[in-house]
C-alpha cells in the first residue's frame, strides 16, 4: 500500500545533522562504486552503517504504515455494502497485511529482528505513514483510499523498485503489482458509486474533500525542508524527490476525477501552459508535523489498536513456542 | 435433481455468518501470519457464500440476487448454525461486551471445519450438478480450515498452562453447539428426500473421530453436553445474530436500490 516519503525521521521534527563517516576508505570507495554503477547492494554486502541504519528505518516505517494501514480500511469490513464488495476489501486488507510481511522480512535482512520493529513501532518511537491517522467516515473512504492513498503510493514506490538494497526493491516490485490493483479497484468501485444516487455520490465527494489534501501531504515536506532526501538519492534508495513526484501525482489525478465527476477540493488547482503542470494551492503543513508528532485525529486510536492486539496475542504466541519446544523434546527423547 | 433452495440457503447462511465473524480479526490478530491467514479464512467463507446466494437467487428467479439474499432477509430468515453467530468469547449475553478470545475463534472454526469437509465431500457427489461444483470448490477450502484450526488447536491444548485452560474452556463452551448438526431440519430432510443432500446424522461417527482424535492430541477433555439443542437453523437464533445483522446489513439497507 502506501508509504509517506520516507525522509521523515522517527523522531520526527528534529532534522539532525548527518555524523561524519567513520567507515573504512576502501570498502567505502567500492560501495560508492558500486552505487554510481546503479548495481545493487545485497545482504551479506558490506554497507555503511548509515545505510543500513536509513534502510532499517526506512522499510520499518513501511512495514508499520502497512500494518496500522489495515485498520481504517478495516473499519468498514463488517458493514460493506455488497457481498462482492466485501470480499474484495477483506482480499485488500489481507494484501497490506502481506506486504507488511515482505518489508519486515526485507529489513531483517539488515540484522533488526521484527520484535525490534514493532517495539519500536508500540512505543512511538518509529513513524508510519501520517494518512492512516485520519477516520474513515462512510463507506465511500474505501474507495477513495484505493484511487488516492494507493495512487500516491505507487507513485512513491514504483521508484523504490530499482531501490539500491536489492530485497527491499524486490519486495516492491511485488507491492507495486497488489498496489496497482488497489487502485484500480478503489476507482471503480467510486465510478459505480457516481453513477447511483445522490446520497452515493455525495459520499464520494465527501472523502474526497477529506483526504485530498492529506494524500498530497503523503509525499513528505517541500524539497528545500526535506535535509535526508539529498543522502537518500546518493545512494539510491531515493530515486525522485517529493514535489516532482508531488507534482506527477497531481498531473495523473486531475483528468481522473474529472472522469469520476468530482471536484478536487482546492480553488487554486489548474493547468499552468507554461510549466505543462497543474499549478496548486498551499498544502497544510502545520497540520502534517502536528499529526507526524502524534497529534492526529486518530493517532492513538490506531496506535492503542496495534499495541492491544498485540498484547492479547501474546499468549497465542507463546503457546505456538511451548508447543514447539515440547515437540522438540519429544523428538530428542524418541532418537534418544 | 435439485437441492431445495431453503438448503441452500443453510449452506450460504453458514458460510457468510462465518464470514462475517472470522473477517473481526482483520488487522487484530495475534500475530501477523495469523491475522494474514484468518483474512483467508474469512475471504473463503464470504466466496462460498456469494456462489451459494447465486445458485440460490437464479432457482428463486424474479428479482433475486446473492445481496438481496444476504442484506434484505432479517435474523429470522436465517438458517446458519446458532454455533457461527456466536462472538469470539465464552457465554455472555448479546449486548455485552468482551475481548475477543482466538481460543474460541480456533475452536469454532475446527468443529464447524470438520462437519463441512464430511458435508462437502458427500456433496460433491450430489447429482445437483451446480450444487456439487460449488462443493468441489468449497471442499478443498474446507480442508484448510480443518488443518489450519487443528493445527492451532493442539497447539493451544499442549502449549501453556494459560492456552490449555483457555482451549478447554473454549471447547466446554461450544460443544453443545455441534448437537445442532445432528438434528435435521425440514430443508435437510427435504434436500436428502430430493437425492441432492446429504443425511447428516450419516456424518455423525466420522465427525466424532476427527474430533476426537484432535482432541486427545490436543490433551483436551470432549465435555458431556446435555439439554437444550440450539436451533439457528431453523431460524430460532441466539441473542447475537441480530447484532450481527444490523451491523453486516446497516449500510445497504439505508441504501435499497442502490448498486455498489
Amino acid at each position: 500500500m502506501y508509504t509517506q516519503s520516507f525522509s521523515v525521521p522517527d523522531n520526527a521534527g528534529q532534522k539532525s545533522a548527518r555524523t561524519p563517516s567513520t567507515e573504512n576508505p576502501e570498502l567505502m570507495a567500492a560501495f560508492d562504486a558500486r552505487i554510481d554503477a546503479d548495481g545493487r547492494i545485497e545482504p551479506q554486502d558490506w554497507m555503511p552503517e548509515a545505510y543500513r541504519k536509513t534502510l532499517v528505518r526506512q522499510i520499518s516505517q513501511h512495514a508499520h504504515s502497512e500494518i496500522v494501514g489495515m485498520l481504517p480500511e478495516g473499519n468498514w469490513i463488517s458493514r460493506a455494502p455488497s457481498l462482492k464488495r466485501k470480499a474484495i476489501l477483506i482480499a485488500k486488507v489481507q494484501d497490506e497485511g502481506g506486504h507488511g510481511l515482505y518489508l519486515y522480512s526485507a529489513a531483517e535482512t539488515l540484522g533488526t529482528s521484527r520484535d525490534q520493529m514493532l517495539e519500536g513501532l508500540h512505543s512511538g518511537k518509529a513513524k508510519y505513514s501520517s494518512i492512516f491517522n485520519y477516520p474513515t467516515l462512510n463507506w465511500a473512504d474505501v474507495g477513495v483510499i484505493g484511487w488516492l492513498v494507493d495512487g500516491a503510493a505507487i507513485m512513491n514506490q514504483i521508484p523504490l523498485c530499482r531501490c539500491s538494497y536489492g530485497p527491499y526493491a524486490r519486495a516492491m516490485v511485488r507491492v507495486c503489482k497488489e498496489e496497482s490493483f488497489h487502485q484500480r479497484q478503489g476507482y471503480e468501485a467510486l465510478l459505480v458509486m457516481m453513477q447511483g444516487t445522490e446520497a452515493q455520490r455525495a459520499m464520494v465527494q465527501d472523502a474526497v474533500n477529506r483526504l485530498w489534501w492529506k494524500c498530497l501531504a503523503m509525499f513528505g515536506p517541500p524539497d528545500a525542508d526535506s535535509p535526508n532526501s539529498a543522502q537518500g538519492m546518493r545512494w539510491g534508495i531515493k530515486r525522485i524527490s517529493n514535489d516532482d513526484l508531488r507534482q506527477k501525482f497531481i498531473d495523473a489525478t486531475v483528468p481522473q476525477a474529472k472522469v469520476l465527476g468530482v471536484t478536487l477540493p482546492d480553488p487554486d488547482l489548474k493547468w499552468n501552459e507554461a510549466r505543462q503542470h497543474h499549478d496548486y494551492g498551499q498544502i497544510d503543513w502545520q497540520e502534517f508535523w502536528d499529526t507526524v508528532e502524534g497529534n492526529g485525529p486518530c493517532n492513538k486510536e490506531r496506535l492503542s489498536t496495534r499495541v492491544k492486539a498485540h498484547n492479547e496475542g501474546q499468549w497465542v504466541r507463546d503457546a505456538a513456542l511451548a508447543h514447539a519446544r515440547k515437540q522438540q523434546q519429544r523428538a530428542h527423547k524418541e532418537a534418544a | 435433481m435439485s437441492a431445495p433452495v431453503e438448503y441452500i440457503l443453510h449452506l450460504a447462511d453458514n458460510a457468510v455468518v462465518l464470514g462475517q465473524r472470522n473477517a473481526e480479526w482483520c488487522g487484530h490478530g495475534p500475530i501477523l501470519e495469523e491475522d494474514i491467514a484468518m483474512g483467508n479464512v474469512s475471504l473463503d467463507y464470504i466466496g462460498q457464500a456469494r456462489l451459494l446466494y447465486q445458485l440460490a437467487a437464479a432457482r428463486l428467479g424474479g428479482d433475486a440476487t446473492e445481496d438481496k439474499l444476504a442484506y434484505f432477509r432479517d435474523d429470522t430468515q436465517f438458517r446458519n448454525y446458532t454455533l457461527l453467530e456466536l462472538p469470539h468469547n465464552g457465554p455472555l449475553v448479546g449486548y455485552a461486551v468482551s475481548n475477543r478470545d482466538y481460543a474460541t475463534t480456533i475452536t469454532r472454526n475446527f468443529l464447524y471445519g470438520a462437519l463441512m469437509v464430511l458435508v462437502w465431500e458427500a456433496l460433491e457427489t450430489s447429482p445437483d450438478a451446480d450444487l456439487a461444483a460449488i462443493a468441489a470448490k468449497s471442499l478443498k477450502e474446507a480442508r484448510y480450515h480443518l488443518h489450519h484450526a487443528a493445527d492451532w488447536l493442539v497447539r493451544f491444548g499442549d502449549g501453556t498452562d494459560e492456552s490449555h485452560q483457555r482451549a478447554q474452556a473454549a471447547v466446554d463452551h461450544l460443544f453443545v453447539y455441534t448437537e445442532e448438526f445432528w438434528t435435521p431440519s425440514a430443508a435437510e430432510e427435504a434436500a436428502v428426500a430430493s437425492g441432492a443432500g446429504v443425511d447428516v446424522r450419516s456424518l455423525r461417527a466420522a465427525w466424532d473421530a476427527i474430533v476426537n482424535d484432535t482432541l486427545t492430541e490436543a490433551t483436551l477433555v470432549r465435555p458431556e453436553v446435555r439439554g437444550y439443542i440450539t436451533e439457528g437453523k431453523q431460524g430460532r437464533h441466539s441473542e447475537h445474530l441480530s447484532y450481527l445483522l444490523g451491523e453486516m446489513q446497516g449500510l445497504a439497507r439505508a441504501h435499497p436500490g442502490a448498486t455498489w
